[in-house]
């Protein structure tokens, strides 16, 4: 195997009593769709939460490109190529989508310190916003405020926000949750497609998308990693279908 | 709500600039023609009065860089006008006459303060941050009263006068006047430049969603600190022309009633809109004047009325100019 791009070694986490993250070790590799899977709870944001650096771990490391990020703020891993998507959608909701998204493109070309200048006017910094928007089939809602977009809408332009960032890996904490069957289908497709150009860490609940995107599967439950393998190994695995497969059928 | 949900892109000719602009430019144009009007009478009243309401406007417009475009709700804006104001008055008092030196000095404290105690209080956020800003210009404020040697509680007169590259400009009312529209101009078009700029865009954006901005890469810290050091110079500036124009300093210039005046002209002007603080300031004080001529009890008027306004004109006086304006949300 080559280097990973991601690296989490002996991840502890609690919450009080609560044990959110037991000894979790994992690694993403170049040009992987690696899915994390679990039943509610189990832990899985907590530990995006922990990779993008929004939490702290109380043991354990975390690697990124080759280096030791597990002290590193969030502003620093994104800096480096660390993109995440949020479960409960984050975005900005008073700019239009294509200033989200041009924001993000403006992060990796030149500095932001600069205090003259109409941003929202800059090619430069739209052009790529565009595409990203086009690639997940946002371009003609370019105009409209987040905060009015509709909640399939919302996901998209998570995605497209996550994209135009040009990760080196990317971090999806249930891009479908809550959308419907056809925006779903929307959505797997650009995944789908994503897949080639990005690393990604994949937290899904929808086991069709996971089946059809990953060449890996984890199964995590009560913070443990309890299964770890290739999409068909996981599904054979008895224990895991008894503790969340079965759960779901 | 926007209430535009076009799918082309929204054209921007420069008329919709102006357009946008268009209370800010009435404004300036009724500032600029003050002195040929005051000279048909009551001249020293009417051109100190523009000129103290031109101040509070600077100050105001540097506040909501933090308040409105930052979401920061800083307490101790005034320590900054009281910062400005008695640098002036000790360099004045000490025998530096030359303004340009003046504004260095101002300009050089003013981002120093800023840049220390915004690194302290942006540390915290919500009530912590209001609290601690308010600590900081308290602090400031026991300073200058127990600064004996320069009057102390009862603050210190300016005897003697700035001069701007030799020339006496500023010792007349009329070109402290000039010299105060001036820099209220500069003010207005550095501030709105810059919430349009890449590093406003930042700015605004970590006001509605700091997590987001942050998991983007941006250091929203090192953002709301420069905000901070900007706005506490520019306000820095305006004490400076506050102690010029009354040739007179006193810590009252940095109360902490004096910050919440300038919140409310943000509040009552609309805050992150673009002529909204320069018009509250605007508002507020020619109220203030006209109901102190009403009647001596004119703050038992006028609490309230700002209650009410806060209250039910949401948005401020730039929601009611919308139709005029056309300001809508912008990214
Ligand atoms: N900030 C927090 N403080 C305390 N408990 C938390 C916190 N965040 C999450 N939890 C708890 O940790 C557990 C794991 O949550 P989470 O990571 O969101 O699970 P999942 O994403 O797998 O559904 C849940 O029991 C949740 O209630
Ligand atoms: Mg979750």
């Amino acid at each position: 195997m080559a280097e990973p791009i991601l690296e989490v070694k002996n991840l502890d986490k609690r919450f009080g009593a609560l044990v959110v993250s037991d000894d979790v070790t994992f690694d993403l590799q170049p040009g992987e769709c690696h899915a994390l899977i679990g039943p509610n709870g189990a832990g899985k944001t907590t530990l995006v939460h922990q990779i993008s650096g929004l939490l702290a771990p109380d043991a354990g490391t975390i690697h990124f490109a080759g280096e030791d990020v597990t002290r590193l703020p969030v502003h620093a891993r994104a800096a480096r190529g660390l993109a995440r998507t949020f479960q409960i959608t984050a975005v900005v909701p008073g700019f239009t989508a294509l200033d989200n998204t041009a924001l993000a493109v403006q992060r990796r070309s030149g500095t932001s310190f600069r205090f003259w200048g109409n941003a929202a006017k800059e090619a430069a910094l739209n052009e790529p916003a565009r595409e990203a928007l086009a690639t997940v089939g946002l371009e003609a809602k370019a105009h409209v405020p987040a905060a009015n977009l509709a909640h399939g809408e919302k996901r998209a332009l998570e995605l497209a926000i996550a994209l135009a960032m040009q990760p080196k890996a990317l971090l999806l904490d249930e891009p479908m949750a809550g959308v419907g069957h056809d925006e779903g289908r929307q959505l797997l497709a650009v995944l789908a497609r994503l897949k080639a150009h990005v690393p990604m860490l994949l937290v899904e609940h929808d086991m069709h998308a996971v089946f059809s995107l990953a060449d890996r599967i984890s199964v995590l439950v009560y913070g443990r990693i309890l299964a770890s393998g290739d999409p068909e190994a996981v599904r054979a695995d008895a224990e895991v279908r008894r503790a969340y497969l079965g759960e779901a059928a | 709500m926007s209430r535009t949900l076009s799918t082309t892109a929204p054209p921007r000719p420069t008329w919709q600039g102006l357009r946008l602009y268009s209370p800010a430019i009435l404004v300036f144009l009724g500032l600029a023609l003050v002195p040929t009007f005051a000279s048909l009478g009551a001249e020293n009243y009417i051109l100190g009065l523009v000129t103290r309401l031109m101040i509070l406007a600077i100050a105001a417009i540097s506040l909501d860089l933090l308040l409105g475009h930052g979401g920061l709700v800083s307490f101790g804006h005034a320590a900054f006008l009281g910062l400005g104001a008695y640098t002036t008055g000790i360099l004045l008092t000490e025998g530096v006459f030359q303004a340009e030196l003046i504004v260095l000095a101002v300009i050089a404290l003013s981002a120093l303060f800023a840049l220390v105690t915004g690194a302290v209080s942006l540390r915290t956020s919500g009530v912590y941050f209001i609290m601690i800003t308010l600590a900081f210009g308290q602090m400031l404020f026991f300073a200058a009263s127990s600064l004996a040697a320069y009057g102390g509680d009862d603050g210190l007169t300016l005897w003697d006068r700035a001069d701007l590259f030799g020339t006496d400009l500023l010792h007349t009312r009329q070109g402290r006047f000039y010299a105060t529209l001036a820099v209220l101009l500069a003010t207005f078009v550095v501030v709105n430049a810059v919430v349009d700029s890449r590093f406003g865009r930042v700015l605004r954006a970590a006001k509605e969603n700091p997590t987001r901005v942050a998991a983007l890469g941006f250091d929203v810290f090192r953002f709301r600190l420069a905000a901070y050091v900007l706005a506490g110079t520019i306000c820095g500036i305006a004490g400076m022309l506050s102690a010029l124009q009354a040739e007179f300093v006193s810590p009252a210039i940095m109360s902490w009633q004096r910050s919440g005046e300038l919140i409310v002209m943000v509040v009552l002007g609309g805050m992150a809109t673009r002529n909204g603080a320069l018009l509250g300031a605007l508002a507020f004080v020619l109220l203030e004047v006209w109901l102190a001529d009403l009647t001596v009890h004119w703050k038992l008027i006028f609490g309230p009325l700002l209650v009410l306004v806060v209250l039910y004109a949401k948005g401020g006086l730039a929601a009611l100019l919308r139709p005029l304006t056309a300001e809508g949300r912008h990214g």
